[in-house]
């Protein structure tokens, strides 16, 4: 995060009197609740409905109705929700009657995040003296490894949200240290249910891709279908095996329809890097794009269609190839003040 | 209720500090182990005993009377329900020092001490903060080897302070020093456990003569 180094008083001037809203005492916040259920019945009478089974829904509506308000933003309407939606979740005042806290660590300012890493310490502290009961005992210490592939830690929002207070990133980085500290030890399974309340499991990746099995037609002869895209053209590929190398685009033979030699080459490509040339038939149709467009739409199209004839080494290579890759390149867009994407309008000295 | 606080203030001893420890405790403690002669502070050179082969020695019969003003002292204020905030920035001694606290029911500071703690209180914290009786540290300096801010800033609350004070602290603005060693685990262990005791024995005198008032 980027520190400001010159900034104005008003900026420096953060704690002038309390600091934020004013903390709610139990007390207050249960005469609201009380207040808000002797208003929830009253609302229900003047609806003439019954007030047992008044519930949120119907006061929305009733205020609605009886305050009609055109304003545009939701949340300047006027409201009449249960006060621990209201006030929001921040603590109550800390100290007791006689003034004195209820917290032991609350002097330090960060109680919540001070008591976390204490109980973490002596965590640690217990781990380690176990493991010296185990060395004294000759006993083998446990080696199975905790997955840590499929988990993470807090990050530094969740762990504000479970202590209610801000936490620094230094502080959030210490206290991530600690407990990789805890979980590097061997014996760290004893705390195993302490450490889960820090640790969130990574969702599955995604999934490999399914390549499709080979289909058959009427004469038995095997094939199958691709589809592929290059900026704005679409194509569809069907290879047949068995073939003698004829390839048909939008029912005209390739020498037609492609009569520049870098289009053909691009549909060829697939074939000669697997070597199978002479030996597929292929019959597409393509639409959108122009000329080198439509070529390339194809070639990814045959490559796609050409996996299920492949064994997974070669299909592997294809990939490395990029021959299985889509082109994310697409026509930039003309900007306001320049003539094209990229180029300025001229400039004059005067 | 005024009898149960004057009470106290008419013994020297009312609760019998001096049997929770012997010279010899403190000994065995290695209390008496100072920091060598370079280290040494002006204003600590009249409570040490001697200097062997570099190394000053802290005289145990001045600590012996120090640490039974002190514990006296701390005992009286926890007699009367006093806030005690025991503050060190020693690492190694931080869980030992919070879990102390935690066991007498009194507070705790060992860790990053914010500048305006006591001094900007009811802005920090929101108003109508209490602040500590008494400040108890079980090592003066911080973790550069200063004197720690919460002595300058009790002094300007008029908070008594109790201070361990090793060879190389200003014992100057500590109500209460008791010089001895702060750097041993074993002599931080003995502080911390004469605290502890000192704390509960005077809560539980402070029960004990409630429940008599009460019965009357």
């Amino acid at each position: 995060t980027l520190r400001l180094i010159c900034t104005t008083t008003a900026v420096q001037r953060k704690n002038v009197g309390a600091s934020g809203p004013e903390k709610y005492t139990e007390a207050f916040i249960k005469k609201q609740i009380e207040e808000f259920n002797l208003g929830r019945r009253h609302l229900a009478n003047m609806m003439g409905e019954d007030p047992e089974t008044f519930t949120q829904e119907d006061i929305d509506r009733a205020i609605a109705y009886l305050f009609p308000s055109g304003l545009f933003d939701k949340q300047a309407r006027p409201l009449m929700k249960h006060p621990t939606e209201v006030f929001p979740e921040q603590r109550k005042i800390q100290w007791g009657e006689d003034g004195r806290p209820f917290h032991f660590l609350f002097y330090t300012g960060k109680q919540s995040y001070y008591s976390l890493m204490h109980e973490t310490y002596e965590k640690l502290l217990n781990v380690q003296k176990h493991q010296d009961q185990l060395i004294a005992e000759d006993l083998p210490l446990q080696k199975e490894k905790r997955n840590l592939a499929g988990s993470r830690w807090l990050t530094k929002i969740e762990l504000e949200e479970m202590l209610l207070e801000k936490v620094s990133d230094d502080d959030y980085s210490r206290f991530i240290q600690l407990l990789q500290k805890l979980v590097a030890l061997p014996c760290a399974d004893i705390e195993e249910k302490y450490i889960q309340k820090f640790s969130k499991e990574v969702p599955v990746q995604m999934q490999k891709v399914v390549i499709e099995p080979l289909q058959h037609d009427e004469r038995g002869v095997a094939f199958s279908t691709g589809e592929g895209t290059r900026k704005t053209a679409r194509a569809t590929a069907v290879v047949y095996d068995n073939g003698t190398g004829k390839i048909t685009v939008n029912g005209i033979d390739i020498l037609h329809y492609f009569p520049v030699l870098q289009d053909r080459e691009q549909l060829l490509f697939p074939f000669q890097f697997l070597g199978r040339i002479g030996k597929h038939d292929m019959v597409c149709t393509v639409s959108g794009g122009g000329r080198s467009a439509q070529a390339g739409a194809i070639r990814l199209a045959s490559a796609k269609a050409l996996r299920s004839f492949v064994t997974e080494k070669e299909v592997e290579f294809m990939r490395q190839a990029g021959l299985l890759t889509v082109d994310p390149r697409v026509k930039e867009r003309k900007k306001p003040g320049q003539e094209g994407p990229r180029r300025k309008f001229t400039w004059k000295k005067r | 209720d005024d009898k149960l606080l004057t009470e106290p203030l008419r013994h020297p001893d009312f609760f019998s500090v001096k049997e929770l420890f012997t010279l010899k405790d403190l000994f065995d403690a290695r209390v008496h182990l100072g920091h060598k002669k370079g280290c040494r502070h002006r204003f600590m050179e009249p409570y040490i005993f001697g200097c062997r082969l570099d190394q000053d020695i802290i005289d145990l019969e001045q600590t012996v009377q120090h640490l039974q003003l002190a514990l006296n002292f701390t005992a009286h204020i926890a007699y009367r329900g006093g806030i005690i905030l025991f503050v060190s920035r020693r690492r190694q001694f931080c869980h030992l020092v919070e879990s102390t606290a935690r066991a007498c029911g009194e507070y705790a500071h060992t860790r990053y001490w914010q500048g305006g703690l006591l001094t900007n209180a009811h802005i920090q914290f929101g108003p109508g903060v209490r602040l500590p009786d008494l400040l108890v540290f079980l090592s003066t300096l911080n973790n550069v080897f200063e004197p720690h801010v919460a002595i300058r800033d009790a002094a300007k609350m008029n908070i008594p302070t109790v201070g361990v004070v090793d060879t190389n602290c200003n014992p100057c603005l500590i109500t209460y020093p008791i010089p001895g060693n702060d750097d041993s685990p074993a002599a931080l262990e003995l502080y911390c456990k004469l605290f502890r005791m000192t704390i509960i024995r005077a809560k539980d005198k402070r029960r004990q003569s409630e429940a008599i008032e009460e019965l009357r």
